[in-house]
């Protein structure tokens, strides 16, 4: 099935936040912290400005609790008399026209008496410095297998490596945005967003009303990525509590360079490895230290610190494993959600460690992998017993023959030789992502789904899980015309409305499709049984018993539903951090071609080949495209996209100075899945977005390796940092932020 | 203030703009045309391209006053009819860069001899797309210039 809202944005006509034209509307925009860390000594209003003509928010205009609501509640929706980082939301303002707005802004006057700020999350901190517990720790988990100090003691090679990967701006082409105001006595926000739930719970909070009176809409979502997950509900917050001072509605979009300044990034990371094994290559101990910089608030740390050291062993059967992880606080703006949650970060610690474990024994680097990768009745980290009819080697072995791995090598050992001015290299990484909420996470989340008979016939389905670009909208769409037999003009998928669909969780994690898709296909189950249907109550039979259902019911609502019910085979605890961290795991094997440019320092991707098995792929175009995209928005994390560091924020704000790839920074990147239908996800299916995310910047760096580009242990390879690999002036790793 | 003359989408229009009023914000605003979308605002992301006098433009960098008496076409002007290659193959995801990716392919596609000088990749850099990784967009726009006739119908 094509995609079903695709030619509404091939012509432009799908409405973004910034699209819908709301009368009398008023223009928000946010007053901010100039200083990282301090106690609030003054607010001066300038005289340049009439202030009679603004509507004015500060922290005393919050009905509720002063915080944005989400694992705990310490982020303020207004800073009171403290600012914790650069950029920090402290006054709002609203006026009808931009222009006086941006002069507004720019007329209020923040004093701020200075406390030394925490620039560096490696760093342990002065007591001074301390703002957080009594040592800064957001959180701290670990893991535990087996008998890891006697392992170590005992193995015959130990090696040890430190990798560090940078910060990443989420781009997404639509920039963060919400119009707000108030009718009937209930508070209405329209605008891009992942979780609309989550803006619902932070509304109660900090507005203090019930839910009744709370209406949260989803408009066209121009990309997320993670980035539209938690840090909308500030924004959201920000335009109705000026929409409630001002009576009127109130639009507040971010342009790029406030977006690109104040929002979330990818969690900066150091990860220390430290693993035995034998003569043969067989892991006996893994040893791994994962520190995050989660930046001035808890906000999401704790998950994605949950779900990157669940990874960090990568896919190998190890007996004896300790993992030991922190998130740290920084005086920098909260880093958030970013595609793959942390197990980037931690994957490619592991992957390039493995390689590095080959060169150091001698021994062949895709052999290391043959011999460790996962088999049936293996366990991962965590203790989890994989048994899923997967076979991981597969997935290696073709990415090794599609990419031609062996002859391409070769090739580029005889060019090594005969060319002065560039080098090549092919690298490999393998990889796995745990799809679904951590745990007993989608437990927690007790998601409900809605399937609609309506009185024409047609059938709608509510969840409140968005498309954004993913295809959400077509892949549900295919899920109702499977089960129910109906031709797709007779789906309809409702506007994610909190006044209109049941709380399916949020817009992440990979869940869409393999969870919520699974409610939606029992929630037709449901529907069907309502109306006295077997499973031969298709297609014209079923949209006939919908229309006679309602002559019988006349303004009744007819609903199927389903709530989440977890496997059974999966068990899970979260005291020990041991069991089924997941449902389902998808596996994948990436292969980067590189060559390097010996006089500039540039890397060119020659070719990419990615291979995963995602259980049953039930979208070829839109499954390929999120490979294909995951694997670019990664290969600018490996190589291009640098974050730059001011008093703890991001300096290179702007797409001329902060790069991301072109058409013409990367090769065609070649997909092929492996399918073993996964039988408690929608269809057969497996999580898929995230995935493609974990294995692209191991792949690079392995490769940069192979063609002689010294020992990269740090990401973005920008070409200055190429440069000193190959000059042989690298530190291991460097200071950063 | 300034009133200006020019042509939109085929029709002579008249506008009142302000001095310092870019073009994007005259076609987004002022007369109600959303479907060019602001990526970056600086002419890096080509979010917002529009033709001008048959060329393609960021309008995000072209001061309204400069199109008085010129042509400017914007998506709305791209027939749907046309858009099934793109449609098929995956170059939409999000929808935030697609219609000024729109936009570059159908001068490509009317303008085909450029495709003698320079590769697809090279044509479409200017338009950044953060969903896509591009083959969507470099497939699709590769079937809509093999597709046989319709460069007048595509003129709208």
């Amino acid at each position: 099935m094509k995609r079903v809202e695709g030619l509404s944005k091939l012509t432009g006509r799908e409405l973004y936040v910034d699209d819908l034209s709301v009368d009398g509307c008023l223009w928000g925009a946010t007053v901010r912290s100039p200083s990282p860390r301090g106690r609030i000594r003054s607010i001066r209003f300038g005289d340049s400005v009439d202030w009679s003509e603004f509507t004015v928010v500060d922290h005393r205009d919050i009905p509720g609790s002063n915080s944005v609501y989400l694992i705990e509640e310490d982020q303020p929706v207004l800073a009171a008399d403290r600012v914790r980082h650069l950029h920090e939301p402290v006054l709002l303002l609203a006026h009808p026209d931009r222009d006086s707005l941006r002069r507004a802004v720019a007329a209020v006057h923040i004093e701020v008496d200075p406390e030394p700020p925490v620039l560096d999350f490696r760093i342990s901190p002065r007591p001074d410095q301390i703002q957080y517990g009594t040592d800064n720790v957001l959180k701290h988990l670990r893991i535990e297998k087996g008998e890891v100090e006697r392992a170590l003691a005992k193995a015959p090679h130990v090696i040890e490596g430190v990798y560090e990967t940078g910060a990443q701006e989420h781009v997404y082409l639509e920039m963060q945005g919400m119009v707000a105001w108030e009718e009937d006595g209930v508070i209405t926000v329209t605008g891009s967003m992942q979780c609309p739930y989550y803006i619902v719970d932070a509304f109660e909070h900090a507005l203090d009303r019930p839910t009744e009176r709370i209406r949260i809409i989803q408009s066209a979502t121009g990309g997320g990525f993670g980035g539209k997950e938690e840090f909308p509900s500030g924004i959201a917050l920000h335009a109705a509590l000026l929409a409630l001072k001002a009576g009127r509605p109130v639009k507040l979009i971010y342009d790029r360079s406030e977006d690109m300044a104040v929002s979330t990034k990818r969690h900066p990371s150091r990860v220390r490895h430290r693993t035995g094994v034998d003569a043969d290559g067989r892991l006996l101990v893994q040893d791994i230290e994962v520190v995050l910089d989660g930046g001035a608030y808890v906000t999401l740390s704790p998950v994605v610190l949950s779900r990157s050291i669940i990874h960090a062993a990568g896919p190998y059967a190890c007996e004896n494993v300790r993992i030991d992880g922190r998130a740290m606080l920084t005086n920098s703006p909260p880093f958030g959600a970013f595609r793959g949650f942390g197990a980037p970060q931690s994957l490619f610690a592991c992957e390039r460690h493995m390689d590095r474990i080959a060169a150091e024994l001698g021994l062949d680097a895709v052999e290391l992998r043959r011999i460790n990768l996962i088999r049936e009745g293996d366990s991962t980290a965590t203790g989890q017993v994989i048994r899923d009819g997967a076979d991981r080697v597969a997935v290696m072995e073709r990415a090794l023959e599609l990419s031609g791995f062996d002859a391409r090598r070769a090739e580029h050992a005889v060019f090594n030789v005969a060319e002065h001015t560039c080098r090549r290299g092919i690298g490999l990484a393998t990889f796995f992502h745990g799809a679904g909420f951590t745990g007993s996470g989608e437990v927690f989340l007790n998601s409900e789904v809605h399937v609609a008979g309506l009185p024409d016939g047609r059938v709608e389905v509510r969840t409140a899980n968005v498309e954004m670009g993913q295809g959400t909208l077509t892949v549900f769409t295919q899920l109702v015309v499977d089960r129910l037999g109906v031709g797709p003009e007779s789906v309809v998928i409702a506007p994610v409305d909190t006044a209109i669909v049941p709380n399916s969780g949020p817009t992440v994690a990979s869940r869409t499709v393999m969870v919520v898709g699974g409610l939606v296909e029992r929630a037709c189950g449901d529907l069907r049984e309502t109306l006295g249907l077997g499973a031969d109550g298709r297609g014209e039979v079923l949209t006939l018993a919908i229309g006679a259902w309602h002559a019988a019911h006349p303004g009744e609502e007819l609903l199927g539903r389903a709530r989440y019910r977890q496997p059974e085979h999966i068990e899970w605890d979260d005291e020990s951090y041991r069991g089924d961290a997941y449902g389902a795991y998808a596996w994948g094997a990436y292969v980067a071609d590189v060559e390097v440019d010996l006089r500039t320092f540039a890397v060119t991707v020659r070719d990419f080949v990615a291979v995963q098995e995602v259980g049953r792929v039930l979208n070829e175009t839109l499954a390929r495209g999120q490979i294909q995209g995951g694997v670019v928005q990664a290969l600018g994390w490996a190589l291009l996209e640098e974050c730059k560091w001011r008093d703890g924020a991001l300096e290179n704000w702007q797409l001329t100075n902060y790069i991301i790839p072109t058409t013409q920074d990367v090769p065609p990147i070649r997909v092929e899945f492996l399918e073993t239908p996964y039988p408690h996800g929608a269809g057969g299916a497996k999580g898929i977005g995230e995935l493609p995310f974990d294995g692209v910047a191991p792949a690079v760096a392995n490769a940069l390796a192979a063609a002689g580009a010294g020992d990269p242990r740090t990401i973005p390879l920008t070409p200055e940092r190429v440069m000193d690999l190959v000059m042989g002036s690298s530190p291991p790793y460097e200071d950063s932020p | 203030m300034l009133d200006i003359q020019f042509t939109l989408n085929g029709k002579r229009i008249s506008a009142r703009i302000d001095e310092a009023e870019r073009l994007l914000d005259l076609l987004r605003y002022g007369l109600g045309l959303t479907g060019t979308k602001e990526g970056c605002g600086e002419g890096e992301c080509g979010a917002c391209t529009v033709m001008l006098d048959g060329l393609p433009v960021n309008s995000c960098l072209i001061p309204a006053w400069q199109v008085r008496d010129r042509e400017v076409e914007t998506v709305e002007a791209v027939p749907e009819a046309a858009l099934s290659s793109l449609h098929e193959s995956g170059a939409t995801q999000c929808g935030a860069c697609t219609p000024g990716v729109v936009m570059t392919a159908w001068w490509v596609r009317r303008n085909r001899d450029v495709t003698e000088s320079h590769t697809l990749r090279q044509l479409m850099a200017g338009n950044l797309c953060r969903c896509t990784g591009y083959d969507g967009i470099i497939e699709g726009l590769e079937a809509w210039l093999a597709e046989t006739g319709g460069d007048r119908e595509d003129v709208s």
